[in-house]
């Protein structure tokens, strides 16, 4: 440590501004959202009664009211939809892999002066916009799309194949927009990866799969699960993709929260399906810092 | 041990058609003269020329601009300070907090960033009375507070790669740490803030869900437009939208990449 | 040199009907235009312990990876046991090496690491595990066999890297710089251990190093490399009694080089004039050479003498100032500068340099070697 700033006041500051700006706008609101989704929708501005009353002159009480939880457990919707938001977000996050690893394999073992470009170009599409990426495979995907009139023209389909509006175009969308998220981490651990190691398993008889299994699929797994939770987390409330490219029965959380929010003007449900949603985040973000800090240890 | 290389290189050119043909689909169809976007009618610029007439649209894109350029800056300063913490100080009280502050906002659904500080905006301004109404100031915070996060990131790897005995070189010869900080530390550091200048701002230009939340009447950014034409079915102007974003994109990372390839080059040969 | 290494009187080199385990014949490597290995031709008997030593960049890593099937050679062919390997891949030969760096597996602990090859050949469990704790006791690291590699100390490393190697009982033990990442202490004890490890299991080892001590120490013979190609093959006495080149001369210990011609041989003794010296030089050569030939002579510093006076029957002898000295502890360098401005080095150990009047700075001394202490190179 050699940046030592000589008033004391220098360090606090580094230390303070960052942590307030923290604690101010992104921790201090989950109170907000836990506090909202106990208190009752009403018709007024904002759209909820505050948990603390006045009766009368000094009097003060505090009510607070479980039934948006109630509705969370007895309605069936939103259970289907917890189920249909991990389901979803476990099937990307294994396509994603799929089609990551080799991927960032391949990098990893292309020569070192094309790695950079190759992973400018995997980089590349996500400096656009978010949206106009999925509006792209809206023109792909529908009936009279792009996809169906090559099919068609081609012979290999009569009519033409109902894909926009199913799951299959949401994983569709939901692989392309998170494909980065799992390449990047893939490769810097392959990239570490001592090919001597190889060398010293092919010395003692294994064969190149073998090889394969037993020591780069291994020594890679902190970036596999680091990838995997980078893709999980954010697709488990992922609104704009299942919003654009599913059907009414692409049931997710971050969906029908928006639904709750903005139609219904629902503010306590909503907050009650973001805490749902917190509280199902919880375990797979402790399981991504805890593959990031091993990945971090391997490269020192 | 070789790998296999028709394999590797059939693997690659796979994906990255799967990454570029929609963006390729875009370009070209933006030139087409239909308004079916997908049947071919001829060459045509029109979608442009109707871009350019979009008020509506050049409005959003000019707030989502500002926006843009004020979290970028922001986030910069705020991602910096976080990322001097987290590499400099080893220990101090709060650093656990602070890296899962950090860490979090990367990944956290844009559902739960958009609807918590939306109430805490709600509740702050009853409290406070401030924010007055929500616009351009709480999507730039909401915007901060994410990007800050990203920036953190890029500015740590850079950090933690940096040579310390640069710094101590300097404060052996004289210069005080304020000094050292701004003459020796920021000049090494400066490509990874302008990296995450860069993300902030993109990140920031992207962003449907947050901004929805938190912005008021009078504010309506790009993404919103963009959302809402798009919910209405395709429109070949988002095409021209999307050409234009890309061609943008396209030009400044040439420009990066060769100011990088140039610094490189000028390495090599004062090492030479 | 610290060891001279006993052998059975049978030098399996030398015996004729002797079969060899490694045949390398005319085997190059080229990397582009530039050729790692050129056109080296080797054999390697059962029960060596072989050393390809050279300067970083001789090539000798390279010869050792084609040996153990990493690299395939440009041409040539390479036998193993009479079998031609050369295009074998390296899961399917007969010959297990140890690593530089280890390359120990670090998702593994110490046993796993060493059952690994075993795992690979399919041996049953029980045999397995025997196999594992024989090679634990071998190397000495009963103790340490559930811990991971990133919990071992440098040492400890080694010992695994090795009994890992020797786990499979290959045919040929290949060693890339065993002592490499060892500190000088440990180095020293480790070279005996290996020796002996090898004395045990009768194993041939070939082993890759930079460090000419090392080599000297543990070798039955020594392949001096140089630019890809051999200088001399030799055990280490004779490489360092008899090198054959100015190269293999200067590489291995120090030496004084004389540059000279050819006025006269008769016997077994050639009569070099050496204008640089401005003297001629006895030395002892039995090969015919021819009168006029350029040739190099070779002195090894530790075969000077310092004369009392001149002797005029005696061969060899030249005055010069003692200019500079460099104390070593046990020996004292001596640089002596001749009438001509060439410089000569010898030794002297110092119990002999404080019993008698101890030589300084500026003092003219008198030196003298028999025509048996140095030698004539052509090359």
């Amino acid at each position: 440590m050699s940046f030592k700033p000589a008033l004391p006041s220098a360090r606090h500051l580094i230390i303070a501004v960052p942590w307030f700006w923290l604690a101010l706008f992104f921790l201090l609101p989950f109170l907000f959202v836990l506090k909202i989704s106990l208190s009752e929708p009403t018709l007024a501005q904002p759209p909820y009664l505050d948990l603390i009353r006045e009766i009368e002159d000094g009097f003060v009480t505090i009510v607070v009211n479980f039934s948006n939880y109630q509705l969370l457990l007895a309605d069936s919707l939103y259970l289907s939809a917890l189920l249909g938001s991990l389901k979803v977000a476990g099937i990307s996050t294994l396509l994603c892999l799929l089609i990551g690893y080799p991927m960032a394999y391949a990098i990893a073992r292309s020569p070192s002066h094309w790695r950079l470009p190759l992973l400018m170009l995997i980089i590349l599409p996500f400096w656009t916009s978010f949206l106009i990426r999925i509006y792209a495979w809206i023109g792909i995907l529908k009936t009279n799309g792009l996809l169906n009139n090559l099919l068609m023209g081609m012979g290999l389909v009569d009519s033409p194949l109902a894909i926009m509006h199913t799951p299959i175009a949401v994983y569709i969308g939901v692989v392309y927009n998170y494909l980065p998220f799992v390449v990047l981490p893939l490769y810097a651990t392959l990239i570490r990866l001592d090919l001597t190691l190889l060398e010293a398993a092919a010395d003692l008889g294994c064969r190149p799969w073998k090889q394969f299994l037993l020591i780069t699929l291994p020594l890679s797994m902190p970036g596999v699960l680091a990838g995997a939770m980078l893709v999980f987390i954010p697709v488990m409330g992922e609104f704009v993709i299942p919003d654009l490219l599913g059907g009414p029965d692409t049931l997710m959380l971050g969906k029908l929260m928006w639904t709750e929010f903005f139609s219904n003007k629902d503010w306590p449900l909503a907050s009650s399906l973001a805490a749902l949603l917190l509280v199902a985040l919880i375990l797979p973000f402790v399981l991504l810092r805890h593959f990031e800090r091993r990945a971090e240890e391997a490269a020192t | 041990m070789k790998p296999r290389l028709p394999l590797l290189i059939s693997i690659l050119l796979f994906g990255y058609a799967f990454l570029y043909i929609p963006i390729v689909s875009l370009i070209v169809y933006s030139f087409n003269e239909s308004r079916l976007v997908t049947v071919w009618g001829g060459f045509s610029t029109k979608w442009y020329g109707e871009l350019l007439q979009n008020e509506q649209l050049l409005g959003a894109a000019w707030l989502s601009i500002r926006i843009a350029a004020l979290t970028a800056s922001l986030a910069v300063v705020l991602g910096t300070l976080a990322a001097l913490a987290l590499v400099r100080f080893r220990r101090f009280r709060g650093r656990g907090s602070l890296e899962v502050m950090v860490t979090a906002p990367l990944v956290m659904p844009e559902v739960i960033i958009g609807l918590s500080l939306l109430l805490l905006f709600v509740a702050l301004e009853t409290l406070t009375g401030w924010p007055a109404g929500r616009g351009m100031d709480t999507i730039v915070i909401a915007h901060t507070t994410f990007a800050m996060a990203y920036v953190a990131v890029v500015v740590q790897s850079r950090l933690a790669h940096m040579d310390l005995s640069l710094e101590e070189a300097a404060l052996d010869l004289g210069a005080r740490p304020l000094k050292v900080f701004f003459t020796i530390t920021l000049p090494i550091i400066a490509p990874s803030l302008v990296a995450g200048w860069l993300l902030a701002f993109t990140l920031s230009l992207d962003d449907l869900v947050v901004a929805s939340f938190v912005s008021g009447p009078g504010a309506t950014t790009l993404p919103m437009v963009v959302y809402s034409s798009v919910r209405l079915g395709v429109s070949p102007e988002i095409n021209a939208l999307a050409t234009i974003i890309v061609g943008l994109v396209s030009v400044a990372v040439l420009i990066a990449g060769g100011l990088l390839w140039r610094q490189e080059r000028r390495n090599r040969l004062s090492a030479d | 040199m610290s060891r001279a290494r006993q052998f059975t009187p049978e030098e399996p080199w030398q015996a004729p009907e002797g079969e060899p385990i490694v045949r390398i014949e005319n085997v190059t490597k080229r990397f582009g235009t530039f050729y790692a290995v050129d056109d080296i031709s080797l054999s390697i008997h059962p029960g060596e312990f072989f050393s390809l030593l050279g300067s970083s960049g001789c090539g000798k890593t390279t010869l050792l990876r084609m040996l153990a099937g990493f690299e395939t050679p440009t041409s040539g062919r390479i036998f193993i046991d009479g079998q031609d390997v050369t295009e074998v891949p390296p899961y399917e030969r007969p010959v297990n090496m140890m690593f530089q760096s280890y390359a120990l597996f670090p998702h593994m602990n110490v046993a796993d690491n060493i059952a690994f090859g075993l795992k690979q050949d399919g041996m049953p469990r029980a045999k397995r595990n025997a196999r594992v704790a024989e090679m634990l006791s071998l190397v000495q690291i009963e103790a340490l066999a559930k811990r991971k590699p990133h919990q071992l100390s440098g040492g400890q490393r080694q010992r695994v890297a090795l009994a890992r190697a020797l786990a499979k009982h290959p045919k040929i033990l290949l060693l890339d710089e065993p002592l490499g990442a060892l500190d000088k202490k440990l180095r020293e004890q480790t070279q005996f251990e290996l020796v002996n490890i090898q004395e045990r299991l009768g194993i041939t080892f070939v082993v890759v190093t930079h460090d000419q001590e090392e080599a000297m120490t543990m070798s039955s013979r020594i392949a001096l490399m140089h630019e890809g190609r051999i200088e001399q093959v030799d055990p280490p006495r004779r490489l360092y009694e008899f090198p054959s080149t100015r190269y293999a001369a200067g590489f291995i210990g120090s030496v004084n080089l004389f540059d000279g011609y050819v006025i006269e041989q008769d016997d077994d003794q050639v009569l070099v004039q050496c204008d640089e010296a401005d003297l001629q030089l006895q030395v002892r050569h039995s090969q015919p050479l021819v009168p006029g030939m350029a040739v190099t002579v070779a002195l090894r510093p530790e075969k000077v003498r310092v004369l009392e006076q001149h002797d005029t029957d005696a061969p060899n002898q030249l005055r010069g100032i003692i200019k500079e000295i460099a104390y070593l502890g046990d020996v004292s360098i001596y640089h002596v500068e001749l009438a001509s401005g060439k410089r000569v080095q010898f030794t002297q150990s110092n119990i002999q340099a404080l019993a008698e009047q101890p030589l300084t700075w500026d003092e003219e001394v008198l030196l003298g070697w028999s025509a048996n202490s140095c030698g004539v190179l052509t090359e």
